[in-house]
């Protein structure tokens, strides 16, 4: 059926649902970015669910006029893969945060990463728990104080980019709420790839992390503090592109340098690349800008599509249950 | 009631007419004694006997050689007449080494023939199974029949043409011993040959070596001195209803009463699961079953199964998942979101030996009380269990059928012992079974998704990728009216009630129960619910021969239960609960009906003997007496 699309508008993904984050929260611009970008990907609103977990990213559901379905903590990656595999023509998304997707949920992520199954992850991480009222969570940063915290948190965080690229991840982005078209890119080029698209979006949370992403997002600092990575252009930020990457070939470790005189030494992004990955997802502050853009993405074999082709195979001639019941051994009694 | 046990004093090889046999075969693990015992099995139903299989394993995959803990056995009970247990003692044990022999002789009964390989009661393998002396010379087994044959010596010399070598040739001990034993009971060996050859179809040599020890046990039979009164056994065939049988496990028959149900469903169903003893075969059944309306997805843990399955029932498939206890606890937060959502989804718990990893390969029935109660929040849940194993087949169709139809999560109750005994099927035809196909919803005009049918109370199943029906299902309390999110206090109380009354509301839909021997009413009822079936039919049937007025009840609806249950339990001067754990359902039928009904309990991680619940009967007969 070749039938052209009614033309649908932010309008038409707007569910009749009365928003309740709390003002100033970056998922009202992740919500508001990612209702634009619906009719861009011309699929009928029907064909499109997003699953969600638990805390403030995982409200999201509730907002958009597809089909939604508001789960149990961490476990929005399993679910989605049911829905996908029970129907593999949908177009299933995951909504979750740091402490939804990388704490209780870690294993689901884990595994949903490796098998490569085909679902678009939006990771909100703001660094803390909002909905629980602001403990300390696994991407807060070193001695963040918080209601379980006072003394400043002990653990170690972990980088969901890394974590993503180490369980096999093939596809890997990272992006910023308020930053409408970059994010809008991205998550069209998550929506683009056969397989598990992982986007991290760095997401302010007003009320018990305010300004965590500061340095990547204030127009001022920014260009120093972040870099947006594009595939086949080289790694240069700040105002005026003045500042470069490149790899120090002796230690295997990435070095800022000024571009004027050392143009010939300057990274060249390739996102195919997954050495580079590695590197690139590992900058942070306040040494190294924090890299924005797809980071990563490889062509492998998509789960969904193989868990079908299977079926596909297997059901070339229709199972017959009295057959079934029939195979083997069997004997009448007269 | 304490456990008791009557010795049942049978001795069935001594019999005039001898019309059913108790037979073990127990070995090491690596001895093949679960293959011996399945095409022993397979040739008992072709010969036209009824029968029942115990195959009794231990944890460990290949423990080491000669252990007691490595005793891996099989037991059939076999006859004339309807048999529904694996028997309570044994008429013939074949003993492989003397690991095999200490563990299960206390079972045999006196006068019984147990059948030893000599060639294995080495000083090791004595020394191994804690005999301080060899019992085949100390006179400790005069009180039975023995056959003491050099197995391994008469193996090696049958399957000597075949060059495979002293290790390899041993490992067709079973087959000499199969060969035996089927000569003993005058079996077909036709079908283990067939068997043989297609099993080992890429080493030809090694089918044929195991035939050549399968005629060679034979042959031993037909010219072997045996001891007095050993002979060779025609048990009559048993008198069936006509029609097409086979041999079937419970977790087949379950696997296909899956299939059978997703056909009468009109659904394709998804079936997640993380891999656990004993409950992992029927993951293995399905995984290999995809020409039927089944796809199958092994989770990376139990949550993860539980919550694809509930993805699934979401998108408009039937998510099942299945586990064992420790599994299904890990479980119980995705089962209450189904419950929440009203989406279909059926819980598949084979029981075993807790708690914790507990008994991992033997059986139980303790996960009744978390079955009916182990959920947050007031989250009622249909509970049924299967008695034998081919019911497994009729009880997996219906919670297909339940789950569907009121759009809830269901649970079936397996065990252990059901899950591996195998025990002949009347096969039945699908066209005699009545379909109840799934009616997803596609009428926009004023859909919202907290419609529900007014008669189940079931809620709509809208599935994604219909036009028009968008919409948001999640765990937050949801509004009666719209299906929006609601903390209205007058709102969840009236979720609570209708979550409640639609559970309550099947006991409308499913039949009365019934008593399945014996009298509607009189002196003692004794009610079982699961796989102890068996046992208590025996014993109930023994009782009644005697004379005696007791009736057997046998529930398989546990929640809700069926709505004239407490009417029929009360026709009764005393009630006699037999379960294999501490006494969940008694308590249950305590509660629910305000009787004086009494428990009698195992948790031996073996099943129930007809004997011992043959005890508890006399026993509360008499304190009955004694009352009035």
């Amino acid at each position: 059926m070749n039938q052209a699309l009614p033309t649908l508008t932010v309008k038409d993904y707007t569910s009749d649902q009365e928003v309740r984050w709390c003002p100033g929260c970056g998922d009202y611009a992740i919500l508001k970015t990612i209702q634009k970008l619906m009719p861009e990907l011309g699929k009928p609103k029907e064909n499109h669910v997003f699953v969600s977990g638990i805390g403030c990213s995982s409200r999201f559901p509730y907002y958009m006029n597809t089909y939604g379905f508001h789960t149990i903590h961490g476990r929005a990656p399993a679910i989605a893969t049911g829905v996908k595999l029970a129907n593999p023509a949908l177009d299933v998304w995951v909504i979750t945060g740091d402490g939804d997707g990388f704490s209780i949920g870690g294993n689901h992520m884990l595994h949903v990463l490796r098998r490569n199954v085909d679902l678009q992850i939006l990771l909100f991480n703001n660094e803390i728990y909002g909905l629980t009222k602001g403990q300390y969570s696994p991407t807060s940063q070193l001695g963040t104080r918080s209601p379980s915290s006072p003394k400043g948190s002990i653990d170690l965080p972990l980088s969901p980019c890394a974590v993503a690229l180490g369980a096999g991840a093939t596809f890997v982005a990272r992006s910023i709420d308020t930053e409408a078209k970059h994010l809008s890119a991205a998550v069209s080029e998550g929506y683009a790839h056969k397989g598990a698209a992982f986007i991290e979006i760095l997401q302010n949370c007003p009320i018990y992390n305010d300004g965590i992403f500061e340095q990547v997002k204030d127009k001022k600092l920014a260009p120093l503090h972040r870099i947006e990575v594009e595939h086949g252009k080289p790694l240069v930020f700040g105002a005026s592109s003045e500042k470069g990457v490149r790899l120090n070939r002796d230690t295997l470790v990435l070095e800022v340098i000024d571009v004027a005189g050392n143009e010939d030494q300057i990274l060249v992004h390739d996102a195919t690349n997954k050495v580079l990955a590695n590197l690139l997802v590992q900058m942070r502050g306040p040494d190294f800008p924090v890299a924005i853009g797809v980071l990563y993405h490889e062509a492998k074999p998509s789960f969904v599509e193989d868990a079908h082709a299977q079926l596909v195979k297997a059901r070339v001639a229709k199972g017959d249950v009295n057959q079934l019941l029939r195979s083997g051994h069997t004997w009448k009694v007269v | 009631m304490e456990l008791a046990e009557e010795n049942l004093n049978e001795h069935h090889l001594d019999e005039k007419r001898v019309v059913d046999v108790v037979v073990r075969f127990a070995g090491d693990s690596g001895d093949g004694m679960q293959l011996t015992g399945s095409n022993f099995t397979q040739a008992t139903a072709l010969y036209g006997n009824d029968l029942s299989t115990f195959p009794d394993f231990p944890a460990e995959i290949r423990a080491p050689v000669g252990a007691t803990f490595g005793v891996s056995a099989f037991q059939i009970y076999f006859g004339a007449e309807d048999v529904t247990t694996a028997g309570d003692a044994l008429d013939v044990l074949v003993a492989m080494n003397p690991a095999a022999l200490i563990t299960n002789i206390k079972n045999l009964v006196d006068g019984g023939l147990v059948i030893v390989d000599s060639g294995a009661f080495t000083t090791k393998n004595l020394t191994k199974a804690k005999y301080d002396t060899n019992p085949l010379e100390d006179g400790s087994l005069d009180k039975y029949r023995v056959l003491t044959i050099d197995i391994s010596a008469q193996v090696l010399q049958a399957v000597e043409p075949y060059n495979l070598g002293h290790k390899n040739g041993l490992r067709c001990k079973n087959m000499w011993t199969l060969g035996l034993v089927m000569w003993l009971f005058d079996r077909d060996r036709n079908p283990t040959i067939q068997n043989l050859r297609s099993k080992f179809a890429k080493a030809p040599e090694i089918a044929e070596a195991n035939i050549a020890a399968l005629n060679a046990g034979h042959a031993y039979g037909e010219t072997a001195e045996l001891p007095s009164g050993i002979h060779v056994y025609k048990i009559p065939k048993a008198k069936v209803a006509p029609g097409t049988y086979r041999n079937v496990t419970g977790t087949t028959a379950l696997a296909w009463g899956l299939i059978a149900g997703a056909e009468l469903a009109d659904i394709d169903l998804l079936f997640a699961s993380y891999p656990i003893t004993p409950a992992s075969n029927l993951l293995h059944e399905l995984a290999n079953r995809k020409e039927f309306r089944v796809n199958t997805f092994q989770a990376e843990d139990e949550i993860a199964a539980v919550c694809a399955a509930i993805g699934a029932s979401f998108a408009g498939s039937l998510g099942v998942t299945s586990s064992a206890g420790p599994g299904i606890a890990l479980k119980a937060e995705g089962i209450a979101l189904a419950a929440a959502t009203e989406l279909p989804l059926v819980i598949v718990n084979t029981q075993r030996g807790g708690p914790s990893t507990g008994l991992p390969t033997k059986t139980e029935q303790s996960d009744l009380n978390m079955a009916l109660f182990g959920r947050h929040g007031d989250t009622p849940m249909p509970v049924i269990a299967s008695a034998t194993s081919t019911d497994c087949f009729d009880v997996a169709i219906e919670a297909v059928r339940l789950a569907t139809k009121y759009m809830t999560p269901v649970m079936l109750l397996s065990d252990g012992y059901l899950a591996n005994a195998a025990e002949p099927w009347q096969i039945p035809d699908m066209a005699d079974l009545t379909p109840f196909p799934v009616r997803h919803h596609t009428d926009t005009e004023g859909f919202k998704p907290s419609l529900r049918d007014h008669t189940t109370l079931a809620r709509v199943w809208a599935k994604p990728g219909t036009p028009g029906l968008e919409h948001r299902i999640g765990g937050i309390e949801r509004s009666y009216e719209t299906g929006d999110i609601s903390y209205d206090p007058e709102n969840h109380q009236l979720m609570t009630t209708l979550r409640k009354d639609k559970v309550q509301g099947i006991a409308a839909d499913i039949p009365l129960q019934e008593v399945c021997l014996g009298n509607t009413s009189g002196r003692l009822a004794v009610v079982g619910w699961g796989s102890t079936f068996g046992a208590i039919h025996q014993a109930v049937k023994r009782a009644r021969q005697e004379g005696l007025d007791v009736s057997h009840i046998q529930v398989r609806y546990l929640s809700p239960l069926p709505r004239n249950l407490g009417e029929l339990l009360a026709g009764f001067d005393g009630v006699l609960v037999p379960e294999m754990n501490t006494g969940q359902f008694v308590r249950v039928l305590r509660s629910e009906f305000l009787i004086d009904a009494e428990g009698l309990n195992k948790v031996a991680g073996q099943p129930f003997k007809i004997g011992e619940i043959l005890a508890a009967i006399h026993l509360k007969l008499a304190a009955l007496k004694e009352a009035s």
